[in-house]
Formats: structure tokens, sequence, C-alpha cells
């Protein structure tokens, strides 16, 4: 019987090749660079580790979207080297890395913007001020404010429909800080997702909803969404409604849903040379691949500033 | 009308339905194929498939989530086909008389059910944090073994019933001992059954989005894996990945992906019954 030999030889063989496979653990931990956080601040990152590797074929280089929080206990644990984040680092988590002895930089690379949309065929709002965002926002507004006209009295009389981001997401964090005024502090009662493709879907098909999501996205579907430009009633931020936009974000009068883009740096991930190249070709690359990827560059003065930071930070690094 | 003839009507009636509710699934199943293909098959191409992830739609590939993907279907292979193939067998051969078996028995077919995020979340913690893995290949092969583990060890229990007393019965009357006996009479014989379990539990196992999402699979790794302890990226995580982005070109992609992933799991399972078939006109 033929059949006979097949797994006499076999398995042995496929033990021996499980041995072969698991004992060349050779890694070449020089050349790899770990990125994880911000899904905010992924495709830019995304960009710029392209365009490296495309030039640096032997970098290896992951960048994984485990949300800001989620990077930073990553960083802290010392299994990242670099943390992308739409945020500053937050009192615990400076705590959490202090505790593991993880000395770190933050570095600036670009801006994000919010942009707060609502279906092309709602034809009664044609501004937001900051105080009804947060009327409608905040905790004690679940069953409470559920109509367009617990807004404004003008305002017909349906109910409204709330789309926003997850509260895994540094965008939630960021948009409940800036309007609520408390992170994490916001209603439950809305369609949460972390997927902003999800948001855009839920807005775009629902004349009564509103939603809010980062600014890329809003360019990325134009065409399917309305602009709410925000009134955050601080003349000296620019009076009445401001809309988001490239330069509106730049002069800091889109307050206060604009956010910086954020790269955070280990210490002894600083201390080597692939990851100072790539911080350094990083900046060098932020002012273009900002723009491609729909978020909004620095200008140029700041990213030398940011480059000098990080060089004192590398020297420092050395004993 | 007669009773025999109200009977007959019964059965045709019943036919009727049972072919509808056969059509129904071939009709969803065209339905989905026609508009993958439909939306796939124009993207698919040599440098799609050797071309590295891009942010850019039209130059991004599925080299690395490929590779990723084969990667793990080896390693899963090499980790759990011994220990699954081994497991039916004692449990078939050696253990059946034990209370203990039973009860190993009813979890491990508990196990098969477990849904395979659960298998993640043990993965995280033991493979990527507590051995100190990482979110490698190795880590994630180790989570799929397990995923796969019980299912082997079903298929491998079924396929050792199916032969026949008189060849074991035989084999122990010329003297073989019972390792002798498994290894030259049960395991050449049930073969066949063991390989269509293997191929079908990898089928599966290559499917598998969730646990590989909750072991951290990265989104974004431009290059292919060259060792088990390397990052990867696999398959159904890159057609995620895509899918959630907005620009509707990555969509195309996904499902050109989609494409070649059904490839690999239609190709496992058409392998799967050509063996069923041929192991079984070899037996008595």
């Amino acid at each position: 019987m033929s059949v006979h030999t097949l797994p006499a030889r076999g398995l042995p063989l496929l033990l021996l090749l499980a041995l072969a496979l698991t004992g060349c653990v050779d890694a070449a931990p020089e050349t790899k660079i770990h990125i994880d956080g911000s899904s905010t601040v992924f495709p830019i990152t995304e960009a710029v580790v392209e365009e490296y590797a495309r030039a640096h074929p032997e970098a290896r280089i992951t960048v994984g979207v485990s949300g800001t929080g989620g990077g930073f206990r990553k960083f802290c644990r010392q299994e990242i080297d670099v943390a992308d984040a739409s945020r500053p680092i937050k009192e615990s988590e400076q705590r959490d890395c202090a505790q593991r002895g993880v000395r770190y930089t933050d570095i600036r690379v670009g801006y994000d913007g919010l942009a707060v949309v609502v279906h092309p065929a709602n034809t009664w709002v044609q501004s937001l001020t900051v105080q009804e965002l947060k009327r409608l926002w905040e905790p004690a507004a679940q069953h409470r404010v559920t109509r367009w006209k617990h807004l404004r009295p003008e305002w017909p009389d349906a109910e409204i429909h709330l789309f926003g981001a997850g509260t895994a997401s540094g965008t939630y964090d960021y948009f409940t800080q800036a309007i609520v005024g408390t992170a994490h502090a916001s209603r439950g009662d809305y369609t949460a997702s972390e997927d902003d493709n999800v948001l855009v879907q839920g807005i775009s098909t629902d004349r009564l909803a509103l939603g809010f999501f980062g600014y890329a996205y809003y360019e990325a579907n134009r065409a399917k969404l309305k602009l709410v430009p925000i009134d955050d009633e601080k003349p000296e931020n620019g009076a009445g409604p401001v809309a988001p936009s490239i330069e509106t974000v730049k002069n800091n009068s889109y307050a206060p849903l604009s956010r910086p883009l954020l790269v955070y740096v280990s210490r002894p991930a600083g201390r080597r040379p692939a990851v100072q190249a790539f911080v350094h070709f990083y900046l060098e690359q932020a002012p273009r691949l900002a723009r491609e990827v729909g978020y909004i560059p620095m200008p140029a003065e700041e990213y030398r500033r940011e480059q000098a930071k990080f060089a004192a930070f590398v020297s420092q690094s050395h004993p | 009308m007669n009773s025999m003839a109200r009977n007959r009507l019964a059965d045709r009636i019943f036919r009727v339905v049972g072919l509808l509710a056969t059509l129904l699934g071939l009709l969803l199943l065209a339905i989905f194929l026609w508009g993958l293909l439909r939306t796939g098959l124009g993207r698919l191409s040599g440098q799609f498939l050797s071309s590295l992830p891009s942010r850019f739609p039209e130059r991004a590939g599925i080299y690395t989530a490929l590779l990723g993907t084969v990667w793990i279907m080896v390693l899963t292979a090499l980790l759990a086909v011994p220990l699954g193939v081994a497991a039916g067998v004692y449990l078939e051969e050696y253990g059946r008389k034990r209370r203990w078996a039973a009860l190993l028995e009813i979890n491990i077919t508990n196990l098969a059910g477990v849904p395979s995020v659960i298998y993640g979340l043990l993965g995280l913690e033991v493979f990527v944090r507590f051995l100190r893995l990482g979110s490698s290949v190795l880590a994630a092969a180790s989570t799929l073994a397990l995923l796969i583990l019980p299912i082997l060890i079903v298929a491998t229990r079924e396929a050792i019933r199916a032969v026949p007393r008189s060849l074991r019965e035989a084999s122990l009357a010329l003297g073989a001992t019972r390792w002798q006996t498994i290894w030259y009479q049960v395991l050449p014989a049930s073969a066949g059954g063991i390989l269509t379990g293997i191929i079908l539990a990898l089928s599966r196992a290559v499917g598998e989005t969730a646990p590989l999402l909750v072991i951290g699979v990265l989104a974004y790794v431009p290059f292919a894996p060259s060792q088990p302890l390397d990052e990867f990226s696999a398959l159904p995580v890159q057609i995620f990945n895509w899918i959630s982005r907005p620009q509707h070109e990555f969509g195309v992609n996904a499902a050109a992906a989609i494409i070649v992933l059904l490839v690999i799991t239609f190709g496992l399972n058409g392998v799967a019954i050509y063996l069923r078939n041929r192991w079984r006109q070899q037996l008595p």
C-alpha cells in the first residue's frame, strides 16, 4: 500500500522544518522601527513611512492604529519606539511612562481640524456656536435635546440624529475637551464609530443628521456633506462663525476645533541612528505630505524649530 | 382525495421547498460572487499581487499581506497538526475508556464553538505579552493553531473511528504492538480523513480576522516577513484596513483582495474534496 509511508516519513520531516524555522530567530533590531497610536496621525505617518521605505529599502518600519491612548500604553511599556498622538500626552499617561522609567520628547508635525457637518439638504443650519454645540453634546443633553427646535426655536420640530467618533478615538477625546470642556464627557445616545467612513455614510444619507469628524474626511467627501461654520464667540479669534480651512486652522481662528498632530519618540529609540534618520525625514517631508493627506502643515520655521528640538533631545540622550 | 394522493402531494411540496432552500443559498452566493468579481476582477494583476501597500490605491498591492497569510498558514499547520493529530490518536486509541476522557471530549467540542475573538484575547495575553513574541507571525500562528486545534482533534478522531476494526485486529494478531498498529495501519488508513480535516481547518484559519486584529496585527507593514518573529500583515487584515478607508478606490482594492482570499480558501477546500474522494476509493 503506497499510503503506508506517508505519515511515517511526513511527520518527522514536518517537525524538523518547524525546528529549523523557529531556530533562525535573527532579528535586526537596529533597522526596525515600531510606530503605533492615533488613527488621525496614521495617514501622514503612513505616507512618510512609504516614502522613507522607497528611499531606504533596508528600513523595517511598521505602523499600527491602536488610537492615541492605546499607543501611549504601548509606548510606556516600551513595546513601540514612536507613538502617534492627536493630543498631548495626559498626566496619567505621563505617570505611567515615568513609573516605567521611559523618557521621551514630543514633536509636532502638523495640524488637523475637526469638521462639524450636516446633510446637504439641511437648509436651516447656517452656523453653530460653541455654546450650542456644548448644549447639544454635553452629558445632560441626553434624552432632552433631541429635536432641532431645542437648539434654536426657529429650527424645525424634527428629530436630530447625531453621529460622532467612538469613545476610544483621539477625535472623541479632542471634541469633548474642546466643546464640552471635560474630556470623555458627552451624551451617549448618538451613533458612535471609530471608523470615520461609517460616519460619512450615516450623515450623507440622513437629512436630520449632524456629526463631527476629522477635516480630512470632510475633504474626501465634500460633495456628500455640508460644512457648518463654528462661532466660538471670542472676537480675538476672528469674529463670527468660521469655517475650517487651511488658512483658518493655521491662523488659529478656527478655534477650538483644530488640533496638533504629534509624534512622541522615546529616549532609547532616540539613541538609534535609524530612528534619528527617520524623524529627520519625517519633519522634512511633513509639509508636503500633510497637505497631500488632507491635513494642514505648519509654517516652515516651526518645522525648523522641531528639528532643532529633536537634535537637542538626541544629544541629551547620549550619556 | 385519498391518503395516498395526499401523501404524494406532500412529498412533491417538500421537494419544491427543499429545492427552493438550496437555490436560495446558491443564489445568495452567486449575487455575492458576481458583485465581487464585477468590482474587483479588473483590479487583479501581477502588479497588484507584487506591490507593497501604499496610500495611493492604484499603486497599492497585497504582496506583504499575501506572504503574511502564507507564512501564517505554514506556521499554523506546523504547530497545530502534530498536536491535533496526536491528541486525536490518544483520545481515540488510548484514552477512550477513562472517565475523564469523556470530560475532555465534551470540552474539546465546546472549544470548537468558542468565538474566535476570545482566542485572540488569549493569544494577546499569552503569546504577545507573557511570552513576549510581540505582534509577530509566530504569535499569530500560535493563536490560530489554538483556534483550529479542536477542529483538528475532532476530525482526526472521526477519521480514525472510520478505520475498520478488522484492520487493527489483524495487525495485533500478527504480533504488532499498539503503537506499530497505529503508525503502520490506522494512521495510513485514516490519512485521507485527517488530511481533509487539516485542510478544512487551515482554510478556516486563513480567513480569520478577529483574532489577528486583537493580537495587534498592524495596519501598515511595507515589508514581507523573513522569520517567525517578524511583524506582518495578512490578507483579512489588509481587506479590513482598505474597507475602512473613505476613498472608493480602496474598496475596489479590497474586492480584488477578497477574490484572492477566496481563491485560496476555495482552492484548499477543493484539495480537501479531492483527497477525500481519492482515499475513499482506495479503502477496502
